[in-house]
């Protein structure tokens, strides 16, 4: 491989004891996603994608294999210094948001900053608000989540991965609870934040989704059943174009 | 996260939960408000014993007769061992320890003056009662000798009397006034010595030659109490024991024998009034420790809930990179803000309270700025004490198991 792997797992495993039943979540697992790829996961209910995410996110430890995270050994972190690498390297987008409730979109948004060493209220603020912009969230920055769309509050989840210039976003069913145009804007956000040099892996069920991205990978059973490349992605401003216009966007 | 950040993060939350939050301080309240309390009634109850010791007057020596308790020896058939002016002479004479001494005699009188009444104490005593007590005048003169000996109807008044009696204006000097109806020359008036040692106004008094008293007021031919004053400060058990000695020679006490008067000096009585503090410190500093701990237990109790209530905000902060420490410190920093704002209105509340106390026993409480201090710490200690266990469990989540919390 020319660029060394931003993602390389090896052997990655991830079982779970319930009671007499273990259940193989991932089985042995080889992968390499290279800088600035766009790789969309599918696959079948149950088939061990989130388990795989929330490894790569640092959310959650393998149960055996190694994955090293652009040239840095994650199973040698500390607790700490695994906070560090989500906060600095990575950005994670969940099928339900995960937004704080009773916090603004921008405060939302300026929460990775916070811990970091070097934060500083007035640029924090600034930074924030400009991803807020970049999601074009601009005007309703001071809106709780509860008075936002479901659309909406995914930019504002979109808008945190981003704030802290993430080296890996993933995103794990990020257009789940969306319909089909929010879905495109979101892909849309996306896609730009890929084309700025930012790797992002997405789960998806929908295979349209999935053909946004350059590779496509599928799981089954815990295991990588299919990794193939797709020469021509569609393009989400492309395909918005061609979509009824449907009011204003946003 | 900067204390800033977590300060305001912190009362946001708490404002959330308005009467939850203010539940929680209760016992907080409450435990801050006794200590207040109990160290400015302490400080004032200190005081109060280091004034009315130096009024007793210097080196005093009480001699209470009779009341020695059960056990007390009745001696054979004829004696007694009530106390006369000749047991006075005798410890004058023989007690080197001593420098004065006087038998005195109470009496609850009804004081007439110009159609003013007033309910006063008249203390018989000789002149030297003054000295002993280092008791001044503001006007006139202590009565003589003579006047003792001839058992003169001369009075000395307190300042409460005079100011009952004469009111503004009137100079009591030369006046006579009218004790249990026999008419009594006012001599002087006794300088003001403020409270006793109970709480009693000293200053609502008459005295008069002991022989006048115990003749024309009482009709008894004993002393109820002497008071006498040693030569020093280290000479004051001596001179007690010499009382002793001499009494028991007297009543011809054996040895084992319990006597029936009662022999107290300064310190003792000094004692006894402390101890009356002492009780209502220990009383206040129980109760302040036992609400401070559950109030305390209120706040961890509280916080264990609000750990568990806000799972997900965990997982999503561990999620986005907090540490440990962040979440650790997010959570203690509320339960020390819920201790010390319940400190704060506990400092109010005690402040307010021991003024109130203080009115109302005649108590001189001072609320001090040490005390504050001491109570400030015991709120900020409880807070961090039990706000750590609900803190360090939130610090400990995994951010997957957080994240998916239902
Ligand atoms: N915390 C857990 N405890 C026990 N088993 C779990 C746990 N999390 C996941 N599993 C099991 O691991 C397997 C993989 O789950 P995972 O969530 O990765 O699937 P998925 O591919 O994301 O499915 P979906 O498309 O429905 O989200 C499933 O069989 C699931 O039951
Ligand atoms: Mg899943």
């Amino acid at each position: 491989m020319a660029a060394p792997a931003i993602v390389s797992v090896r052997a990655l495993a991830k079982t779970y004891q319930m009671g007499d039943v273990t259940v193989q979540a991932l089985r042995k697992v080889d992968l390499d996603i290279a800088p600035g790829e766009f790789v969309a996961i599918s696959g079948a209910s149950g088939s061990g994608k989130s388990t795989f995410m929330n490894i790569l996110g640092c959310l959650d430890a393998p149960t055996s294999g190694s994955y090293l995270l652009d040239g840095t050994e994650v199973e040698s972190l500390s607790r700490d210094e695994l906070s560090l690498v989500r906060n600095r390297k990575l950005g994670f987008v969940f099928q339900s948001f995960n937004l704080l409730s009773r916090t603004t979109a921008l405060e939302n948004v300026e929460l990775p900053l916070l811990y970091r060493k070097d934060a500083d209220p007035g640029k924090n603020r600034a930074k924030a608000m400009d991803a807020l912009t970049a999601v074009g969230l601009g005007e309703r920055v001071h809106h709780h989540p509860n008075q936002l769309s479901g659309g909406q509050q995914q930019r504002v989840a979109i808008a945190r991965s981003m704030v802290n210039d993430p080296v890996l976003i993933l995103a794990d069913e990020p257009t789940g609870n969306l319909d089909t145009r929010s879905s495109i804007e979101i892909i849309g956000l996306f896609q730009g934040l890929n084309e700025k040099g930012i790797t992002v892996v997405l789960v998806t069920h929908e295979p349209d989704i999935a053909s946004y991205a350059g590779r496509l990978i599928v799981f089954r059973d815990g295991n990588v059943i299919r990794d193939e490349r797709n020469a021509a992605p569609l393009r989400a401003s492309e395909e918005l174009a061609k979509l009824k216009p449907a009011g204003k966007l946003g | 996260m900067r204390l800033t950040s977590l300060l305001i993060l912190a009362l946001r939350s708490l404002s959330r939960n308005k009467l939850r939050s203010f539940l929680t301080m209760l016992g907080i309240i409450i435990g801050v408000g006794a200590v207040i309390a109990m160290l400015s009634v302490g400080q004032g109850a200190k005081d109060m014993v280091k004034t009315s010791i130096a009024g007793l007057g210097t080196n005093v020596i009480n001699v209470f007769a009779g009341g020695g308790g059960p056990g007390s020896v009745r001696t054979e058939a004829g004696t007694s061992s009530k106390l006369t002016e000749e047991d006075v002479e005798a410890i004058g004479r023989e007690a080197e320890a001593i420098r004065y001494i006087t038998p005195t005699a109470r009496s609850s009188a009804q004081i007439k003056y110009a159609g003013q009444n007033w309910r006063t104490s008249v203390y018989g005593a000789y002149p030297d009662y003054l000295l002993i007590r280092n008791w001044g005048l503001t006007a006139g003169a202590p009565y003589s000798t003579s006047d003792e000996r001839g058992a003169a109807k001369v009075a000395l008044i307190g300042q409460t009397v005079a100011k009952n009696l004469f009111g503004e204006g009137v100079d009591p000097i030369g006046q006579t006034i009218r004790i249990k109806n026999l008419p009594f020359k006012v001599v002087g008036v006794l300088e003001s010595k403020g409270q006793g040692s109970f709480g009693n106004d000293q200053d609502d008094i008459v005295i008069a030659p002991f022989s006048t008293v115990q003749k024309k007021l009482i009709g008894a031919t004993f002393a109820q109490t002497l008071i006498a004053s040693a030569v020093s400060e280290e000479s004051i058990p001596d001179a007690s024991a010499q009382i002793d000695d001499i009494l028991r020679r007297r009543f011809r006490l054996g040895p084992g024998d319990i006597p029936e008067y009662m022999i107290r000096t300064q310190t003792e009585i000094a004692q006894a009034a402390g101890s009356v503090s002492q009780t209502m410190t220990v009383l206040l500093s129980s109760i302040a420790g036992i609400s401070l701990l559950v109030g305390g237990i209120g706040i961890m109790n509280i916080m264990l809930v609000s750990v568990t209530e806000r799972t997900r905000e965990i997982g999503i902060r561990l999620a986005v990179g907090a540490k440990g420490r962040d979440i650790l410190l997010q959570f203690l920093v509320e339960a020390v803000v819920i201790s010390f704002c319940g400190g704060l209105i506990g400092i109010a509340i005690g402040a307010g309270a021991s003024t109130f106390l203080g009115s109302v026993q005649g108590w001189a409480v001072r609320v001090s700025p040490a005390s504050i201090i001491v109570a400030f710490a015991f709120s900020a200690a409880t807070g961090i004490f039990f706000g750590w266990y609900p803190a360090r469990k939130a610090a400990r989540l995994n951010p997957i198991d957080a994240l998916r919390y239902e």
